[in-house]
């Protein structure tokens, strides 16, 4: 059997190159899948640790994440499209109108 | 009627109401009626009242107790409270309580003057519809007569030394705003506030007289003061001075000896005011209210002294000065006042009775004198120098006619009016002192020579009409005829009926003020007229009226030599060669003119000292507030402006500056956000792991 830190070290991995993605890359489309890895590096750790025990929590936590994801991804896209459809670019730096 | 006295007040001052408020706007018919009307009603209630006091007084004592009314039917008075004006204070303090009822007092004496005041008065109201009639203050003239009846009534009928000051007032403010009338010219403004000022130096002496009597008799009753004194309740020295002061007030009121000098000038004022004003009633008041305070002259004769002098004095310097003018209503106006002070000469030597007799007939023939003068005025344009008369004995018969009266009643030819009152005052003023006599005799000596002067110089000799004017000439309205006559009947006749002297019993005015001028004979301060007639033999008076009635002759023969033909060539022959003397007498003796120099520049210096006072120290003061009030403003201001802004200023650069660091972090970059975010993950974790 795997030994359950390979699988925490796969999960950080993962989550550290998802930070990395929203941190550096321009395109709104990419920094969203790098939140999708975040997002996936957090169920895999959820898992790895619910393996094994008779607890249900780490399981069912997945699923709500999985399910958090989903309806981000369909509200986050419909935002990205809109701002497309305005400003004929996703690069998040040509959108910081938001400010004082 | 007795209870109801106050309506014959009211009357004169409903009507003053009326048509001071609605007179404007109703118009000429309603100011005749009211004016005219509530003065003859006031009349008639005035005769109604004095018959009731003469036969029905006992009717009203037996008729028992009535609030505030009494009857006292020894003395013949009646009492009528109709307010309490300062009711008494019951404190039992030392001091005398200051009580001052309204009281009107209806005594024998009040009843002629009160007769005299409405009955001449009515009459002159009647003469002024016409003499007036032209004039666009019509309104505003009867308002202000109106109000003058009712002061007059009141001063008349006030039982109470205030009361009677009320009325005092009163007609001296008529007196200025009659005067006045025509206040578009200058000198009539003038002569109004010279007669309000000189009379108000008057009524301070009056004021004092009367607060010493109250502060020695604890009243302001004059009956009650008179009573006080009758039973000797105050010291000889305090009653001179009282009756002094009181005297001063009437040489106000008056016009005696200083302060004449506002009569004169008051002639500016419309005939028919100086008629019924500065002749018949007003001037009159100070003889009346010496003559209502006789017991306290009588206890007072040194007192009484002045008074017989100045009177005296008054009657022989006014008639100098008359003799000289050339303003037909100024030579009438010395002439008042000559005649005010043989009244008061009069009063000064005991003989009350005689000085209100004269106040009687001098107000029928000085009346119908001023309004003939108004008559003449009237139909020559407003024209009054009698250089520019003459020969008008044709062009105006009935005036010419009712003048003649005039002139033989104040001459005092017999049996006109003057006679008999000018006559009981020799009389009275031979029996205390041979001067005072001999005086009276010069004065009335040329009082006919004046009065005849004006005769010639208005109705005979050559006529010095402008000719413009001459065809222009027209008897006086009816309602002036009548009245005219009217009182030449009374100055007539007055005389006779009223003063008839022998036998004693006979003389109707001095038996009718007997009761009230009775019983201070008791307490020999002096003697009334009625007894002093029996210390002289019918023989001496006789011969004491040829004395009198001669030299009025002599006046008027003297007279009629100058002036009865001609322009009056011969008379200014005389003037020319007497030189100095004319000059000063025509001046009027520069009284005016010394008193100008004298009292009123000093006057003027004390007012200029008051000034200058007033400019350095009182306006120094109040700029100094002023001063230390701006400066602290300034300071306040400062304070405001740099401390409590400043506070509120610093709060707000403060918070703006803040938020202008904090500002910096909200970039709008969605990155850097994050990276914040995660670099504060990154230092919490840190912390967890670290600091465990």
């Amino acid at each position: 059997m795997v030994p359950t830190g390979h699988f925490l070290a796969l999960s950080a991995v993962l989550f550290t190159m998802g930070v990395i993605g929203v941190l550096t890359r321009r395109s709104a489309l990419v920094i969203f899948m790098s939140i999708e890895l975040m997002l996936n590096a957090a169920n895999l750790a959820f898992v790895t640790m619910a393996r094994g025990g008779p607890a249900m929590e780490g399981q069912v936590f997945a699923f709500f994440v999985m399910a958090v994801a989903a309806a981000e991804a369909a509200v986050g896209l419909g935002i990205i499209v809109a701002i497309f459809r305005r400003r004929k670019t996703t690069d998040v730096d040509q959108v910081a109108q938001m400010k004082w | 009627m007795l209870n109801y006295l106050w309506l014959i007040i009211l009357l004169p001052f409903a009507g003053f109401v009326l048509n001071g408020l609605l007179g404007k706007r109703l118009g000429k018919p309603f100011v005749t009626v009211v004016g005219c009307g509530t003065v003859g009603l006031a009349f008639l209630l005035s005769c109604w009242s004095v018959y009731e006091l003469a036969v029905d007084l006992p009717s009203y004592a037996a008729a028992g107790e009535q609030a505030g009314f009494s009857v006292d039917i020894e003395r013949g008075r009646a009492d009528l409270t109709v307010w309490e004006w300062f009711p008494p204070v019951k404190d039992g303090g030392a001091a005398p309580a200051l009580a001052i009822p309204w009281l009107l007092t209806l005594d024998h004496l009040s009843a002629v003057m009160l007769l005299v005041v409405t009955g001449v008065g009515f009459l002159i109201h009647i003469y002024s519809t016409a003499y007036m009639a032209e004039d666009p203050g019509y309104w505003r003239f009867f308002t202000y007569l109106n109000l003058f009846m009712a002061s007059m009534l009141t001063l008349v009928l006030g039982g109470a030394f205030p009361v009677m000051f009320v009325g005092w007032e009163g007609v001296g403010l008529c007196s200025y705003l009659l005067i006045g009338f025509w206040y578009d010219k200058e000198e009539n403004a003038q002569a109004g506030r010279k007669a309000f000022i000189t009379n108000r130096i008057g009524d301070a002496g009056f004021v004092l007289g009367v607060l010493l009597l109250w502060g020695a008799f604890g009243t302001m009753e004059i009956s009650a003061v008179m009573e006080g004194i009758r039973s000797g309740g105050a010291p000889v020295g305090l009653l001179t001075a009282a009756g002094l002061l009181l005297f001063v007030g009437a040489c106000g009121k008056s016009a005696q000896i200083p302060l004449y000098v506002w009569l004169p000038d008051a002639m500016a004022g419309p005939t028919p005011v100086s008629a019924l004003i500065h002749a018949a009633t007003m001037v009159t008041a100070g003889v009346y209210m010496v003559c209502r305070c006789s017991a306290l002259y009588e206890a007072a004769p040194a007192a009484m002294m002045v008074v017989a002098v100045v009177g005296g004095s008054t009657a022989l310097f006014a008639a100098t000065i008359g003799l000289a003018q050339n303003d037909i209503k100024k030579v009438l106006a010395y002439s008042t006042v000559s005649q005010l002070g043989y009244m008061f000469l009069a009063a000064g030597v005991g003989a009350f009775g005689a000085a209100i007799f004269h106040v009687t007939t001098h107000a029928f023939f000085k009346a119908l004198l001023f309004l003939g003068s108004g008559a003449v005025i009237h139909s020559l344009h407003h024209e009054q120098d009698m250089r520019k008369m003459g020969a008008l004995r044709e062009k105006l018969p009935v005036t010419y006619r009712t003048f003649l009266a005039g002139w033989l009643a104040i001459a005092g030819i017999f049996p006109l009016a003057g006679f008999f009152s000018k006559d009981e005052i020799l009389l009275g003023a031979f029996e205390h002192s041979k001067a005072l006599w001999v005086v009276g005799l010069v004065g009335a000596g040329l009082t006919a020579l004046y009065m005849t002067r004006l005769m010639g110089l208005t109705f005979w000799g050559e006529s010095r009409v402008d000719p413009h004017q001459e065809q222009h000439i027209h008897e006086a309205p009816a309602a002036m005829k009548y009245v005219l006559v009217a009182l030449a009947v009374l100055s007539v006749a007055g005389g006779v009926v009223l003063g008839w002297p022998w036998p004693p019993e006979m003389h109707f005015l001095k038996r009718w003020l007997e009761p009230t001028f009775a019983g201070a004979a008791a307490h020999g301060g002096g003697e009334h007229a009625a007894a002093s007639v029996h210390h002289i033999s019918l023989g001496t008076e006789m011969g004491l009226a040829a004395v009198s009635m001669a030299i009025a002759i002599a006046g008027i023969l003297v007279g009629l030599h100058y002036y009865y033909r001609g322009r009056g060539e011969k008379a200014e022959a005389v003037a020319k060669r007497a030189g100095l003397l004319y000059v000063l007498v025509k001046d009027r003796w520069r009284i005016d003119e010394l008193y100008d120099a004298t009292v009123l520049r000093l006057y003027y210096r004390l007012c200029d000292f008051a000034h200058r006072v007033d400019v350095r120290f009182v306006d120094g003061i109040v700029n100094g507030v002023r001063n230390v009030t701006v400066g602290s403003s300034i300071a306040s201001a400062f304070w405001d402006s740099w401390v409590v802004d400043g506070a509120v200023n610093l709060v707000g650069y403060s918070v703006r500056g803040g938020s202008w660091v904090l500002r910096r972090f909200q970039s709008g970059f969605v990155q850097s956000y994050a990276a914040t975010m995660v670099f504060g993950m990154f230092v919490l974790l840190c912390v967890y792991l670290f600091m465990r």
